[in-house]
C-alpha cells in the first residue's frame, strides 16, 4: 500500500554557527526525502555537514551557536518544526533514533547496560520496570549477547559489544527511521563486518527506515539502497545505489572513487582530490567544489549550481551537464 | 642473494600489568629487503606499534634480536645507537597530537637536524627545511605557521618531513593515513610512494585498512594478539589467504563496488586475552575450523608453505603435510 506521506521530508535545510572565528556554514540547502523501509546513504568527508544534518532532523544542534533554518521538516507526516517539547521527545526514540559517531561515550558508565536498555523501553512503551527489564534481555540477545551479562557495566564489554548495546537501545522501540551516524568507524573490520549484518538484519525484521552516515563507500555498497554524497554542506549527487556506484556523475564523487585502493588492482594509481576543503567559514563564491575540479571553468565559480535531476531518480548539482548535454564521466578509465 | 636491511628474531615486549604480564609482541620473526615495504597489518591491540617501537628501540624489548644493517642492535652501546638510530625513523598516526604545539614548522622540522649537530649553520640548517618542506609538498609560506593552524594532511607532511630530515634508510609508518580523509589518505599515500621512489627508503608500514596495506605493501605480514599468524608477498595473500584469521579479515572488508558477491568467513565468540595467553593457538577461540585435540596442543609456528608464504595454523600445516 502505498503511504501518502514519506518517513523523512526535509526542504531546504540551513545550519549555521555562529562563533567567535565567524560564521560556520555547516549545511547549506539541503532537501532529502526517504520512502519507507528504505536506507539512505549519507556520504563525504569530515566537515561535509553530515551529522549536522542528521541533529537537525531530531532538532538537536546545540543553540547558541547553532542557527536552524528549513522550509519543511517532517517526520512521517508531521511536522517537527514547531513541535513542543513533550512531544519532540515522545518522537524522538519513538519515531525516529540515533546511533552516534562515538559508540563509547554513548552509554552510561555507572548503569549496567541491563538498565540503560530498560530505561528507554520505560519512557517510550509505558511498561514497569520488571516488564521493562525482561524485553532489555530480550534485545540484548536479539544483538547477539546472552541475556545473562544484562547485569554488566559499559567497561566489562569490547568495543563491538558496546556497539551492540547502543543499537539495542535505538531499536528498543521499533523506531520508524533510524539514523546511524558512523556506527562502525570505531570498529575493527571483522566486527564491523558482524555489527553491519545485524544492522541489516534488524532493518529488514522490523521493516525500519534508515539513514547511514559514512565517509565509506565499502559501507554504502553493503547496506543503502540510496545514496547522497555530501559536499561542503550541501548535497552534489544524489540517487539510488546502482545510478550513483554505477554511472557516477559528480566530480567529487568520482574523486572519491579514485582516491581509494582498489583492492583487485593492487598497483593502480591513486588519484587523490587535488587541494583541500573550502573553509565552512569562507565557502567560495560557486560551486563550492570547483577549487578543486579537473573539469572546472570560470563559469563555475560564478553561480552555485542547483540539484537537477539527469535521469530516473539519479540528481547531480553541477553545470558541466548544463554546459554540455554529453559531459561524462567514466570511473572504469582509472 | 637479497639484500636484507633488517632482520627480527625471537623479538618479544611483554609490559607488566597488575593482571600479569600481557604479551603485546610474541616471538616476532621476519627479514626485511631494502627499498621494500613490509605491511604489518591486525586488529586493535594486536602489538602492531609495539612492534615498530621495538624494532627502533624507542620501547626496550622483552628478549629478540634486532638485526639492522648486519649489526645487532642490542649489543650497540649508547653512542653506536645514537648513530644508528639516525637511519631509522618513525611518523605516526596522528599528526595533531604528534607535534609539538609550541613549536613553528620550522622548528619542528629543523629540531633533530639540529640537535644531532648535522647542520650548525643556522641559515643552512633554514635552507635544509625549505628543501625538505618541497620533498613533502609543503608551500614554502607555512614556515612559520604552527602544527594547530593546518589541516590533517598538511600536519602529516610536517611528519614526514621531520623524519625525512635525518636522511634515514628505514621509516616505521604508524599507521599514517588512519586519521586523514580519503582524498588527502590518496595524496599522502603518493607522497609516500615517490619518496620511496626517490630516496631508496624502506618502509614498515603499519595499519589496520586492508586495501591500504594491500595497495602499498611488498610483503604482508598479518598480526593476531602478538604474533604473526600469515605473512606472504601482497598479491600471493589477497589471492591465496590461508590462515583462517586471515581469511576472516579478508572478507570482511567492505568493497566499495556494486554486485561485489562476498563470502564471508563468519568468526564467532570471544577474543583471548593477551594476559598470559595460553600455550595454544590464540584464534582458536574465535575460531570456526578449530579442532582442539591439534589447535590446542601448542603454540603454533610461522612454516613456509610455498616459497615466501608462511602460515601459522596447524590445521593447514597438516593438511599439507608439513607437521605430522
Ligand atoms: N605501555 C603499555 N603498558 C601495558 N600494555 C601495553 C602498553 N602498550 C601497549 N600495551 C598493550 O599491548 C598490546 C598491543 O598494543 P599496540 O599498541 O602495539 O597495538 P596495535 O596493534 O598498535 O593497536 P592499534 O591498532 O589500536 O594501534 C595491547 O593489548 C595494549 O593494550
Ligand atoms: N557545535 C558546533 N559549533 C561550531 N561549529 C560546528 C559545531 N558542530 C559542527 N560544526 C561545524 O560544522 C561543520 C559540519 O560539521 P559536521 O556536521 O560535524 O560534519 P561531518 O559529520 O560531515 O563530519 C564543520 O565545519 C564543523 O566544524
Ligand atoms: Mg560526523
Ligand atoms: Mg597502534
Amino acid at each position: 500500500m502505498a503511504e501518502e506521506h514519506d518517513i523523512l521530508n526535509i526542504e531546504d535545510l540551513k545550519v549555521r554557527f555562529e562563533t567567535e572565528d565567524g560564521t560556520v556554514y555547516a549545511v547549506n540547502g539541503v532537501n532529502l526525502r526517504l520512502g519507507y523501509h528504505k536506507t539512505l546513504g549519507l556520504v563525504g568527508e569530515t566537515g561535509a555537514g553530515k551529522t549536522t544534518t542528521a541533529l537537525a532532523m531530531l532538532r538537536l544542534v546545540p543553540d547558541p551557536p547553532g542557527v536552524v533554518e528549513c522550509k519543511r521538516l517532517e517526520i512521517d507526516g508531521q511536522d517537527v518544526r514547531g513541535m513542543s517539547i513533550t512531544k519532540l521527545e515522545q518522537v524522538r526514540g519513538k519515531d525516529i533514533s540515533m546511533i552516534f559517531q562515538d559508540p563509547m561515550t554513548a552509554l552510561n558508565p555507572v548503569f549496567t547496560v541491563g538498565q540503560q536498555i530498560a530505561e528507554s523501553i520505560e519512557i517510550h512503551e509505558h511498561l514497569g520496570k520488571a516488564e521493562a527489564l525482561e524485553k532489555a534481555g530480550d534485545m540484548l540477545e536479539m544483538v547477539g549477547i546472552p541475556r545473562a551479562r544484562a547485569n554488566e557495566y559499559p567497561h566489562q564489554f569490547s568495543g563491538g559489544m558496546k556497539q551492540r548495546v547502543v543499537i539495542a537501545i535505538a531499536l528498543a522501540c521499533n523506531p520508524k527511521l533510524l539514523i546511524a551516524d558512523e556506527p562502525t568507524t570505531a570498529l575493527d573490520v571483522t566486527i564491523q563486518a558482524q555489527v553491519l549484518e545485524l544492522m541489516n538484519e534488524l532493518k529488514e525484521k522490523y521493516d525500519t527506515s534508515m539513514i547511514m552516515i559514512t565517509h565509506d563507500l565499502g559501507i554504502v555498497a553493503e547496506v543503502c539502497d540510496e545514496v547522497a554524497v555530501m559536499y561542503a554542506g550541501r548535497i552534489v549527487e544524489q540517487g539510488s545505489l546502482e545510478e550513483v556506484f554505477g554511472k557516477t556523475m559528480h566530480p567529487y564523487t568520482e574523486g572519491l572513487f579514485n582516491s581509494l585502493p582498489n583492492i583487485k588492482n593492487r598497483t593502480a594509481k591513486l588519484k587523490p582530490i587535488h587541494g583541500l576543503m573550502p573553509d565552512p567559514t569562507k565557502l567560495p563564491e560557486g560551486c563550492p567544489f570547483a577549487p578543486r575540479c579537473n573539469y572546472a571553468t570560470e563559469d563555475c565559480r560564478k553561480a552555485v549550481p542547483e540539484l537537477h535531476r539527469a535521469s530516473g531518480t539519479h540528481m547531480v548539482a553541477c553545470s558541466a551537464y548544463e554546459r554540455d548535454k554529453n559531459f561524462m564521466i567514466d570511473r572504469r578509465k582509472r | 642473494m637479497a639484500d636484507n636491511i633488517l632482520e627480527v628474531r625471537h623479538l618479544k615486549k611483554y609490559f607488566k600489568t597488575s593482571r600479569g604480564m600481557l604479551h603485546a609482541v610474541d616471538d616476532i620473526n621476519f627479514t626485511l629487503e631494502r627499498k621494500k615495504t613490509l605491511g604489518l597489518v591486525g586488529e586493535s591491540g594486536c602489538g602492531k606499534s609495539t612492534t615498530g617501537r621495538a624494532i627502533l628501540r624507542l620501547l626496550e624489548p622483552t628478549s629478540g634480536e634486532i638485526i639492522f644493517e648486519g649489526k645487532d642492535l642490542n649489543k650497540l652501546s649508547k653512542t653506536q645507537m645514537r648513530h644508528m638510530r639516525k637511519d631509522m625513523q618513525i611518523i605516526f598516526q596522528d599528526p595533531f597530537s604528534s607535534l609539538d604545539p609550541k613549536k613553528t614548522v620550522s622548528q619542528i622540522i629543523a629540531e633533530p637536524i639540529k640537535e644531532n649537530k648535522i647542520i650548525t649553520d643556522k641559515l643552512l640548517r633554514e635552507e635544509r627545511v625549505l628543501e625538505l618542506m618541497e620533498t613533502v609538498g609543503l608551500a614554502e609560506r607555512y614556515i612559520n605557521t604552527y602544527p594547530h593552524e593546518l589541516d590533517g594532511g598538511r600536519r602529516q607532511r610536517i611528519g614526514i618531513a621531520r623524519a625525512l630530515a635525518m636522511e634515514p634508510k628505514l621509516i616505521v609508518c604508524d599507521e599514517p593515513v588512519s586519521a586523514l580523509d580519503v582524498s588527502i589518505q590518496a595524496q599522502i599515500l603518493n607522497l609516500l610512494k615517490d619518496l620511496q621512489e626517490k630516496l631508496g627508503l624502506t618502509y614498515i608500514f603499519i595499519t589496520h585498512d586492508l586495501s591500504v596495506v594491500n595497495h602499498f605493501s611488498d610483503d604482508i605480514a598479518v598480526m593476531y594478539l602478538g604474533q604473526i599468524v600469515e605473512k606472504a608477498p601482497a598479491e600471493e595473500l589477497f589471492d591465496n589467504p590461508i590462515h583462517p584469521y586471515t581469511q576472516a579479515l579478508l572478507s570482511a572488508i567492505p568493497i566499495p563496488e556494486l554486485g561485489h558477491q562476498r563470502q564471508r568467513v563468519a568468526l564467532r565468540g570471544e577474543i583471548t586475552s593477551p594476559i598470559e595467553p595460553p600455550e595454544e593457538c590464540r584464534f582458536a577461540k574465535r575460531c570456526l575450523m578449530c579442532n582442539p585435540e591439534i589447535c590446542k596442543a601448542s603454540v603454533p609456528v610461522l612454516m613456509e608453505v610455498s616459497p615466501s608464504h608462511f602460515v601459522a595454523c596447524p590445521l593447514k600445516q597438516k593438511e599439507m603435510g608439513l607437521l605430522k
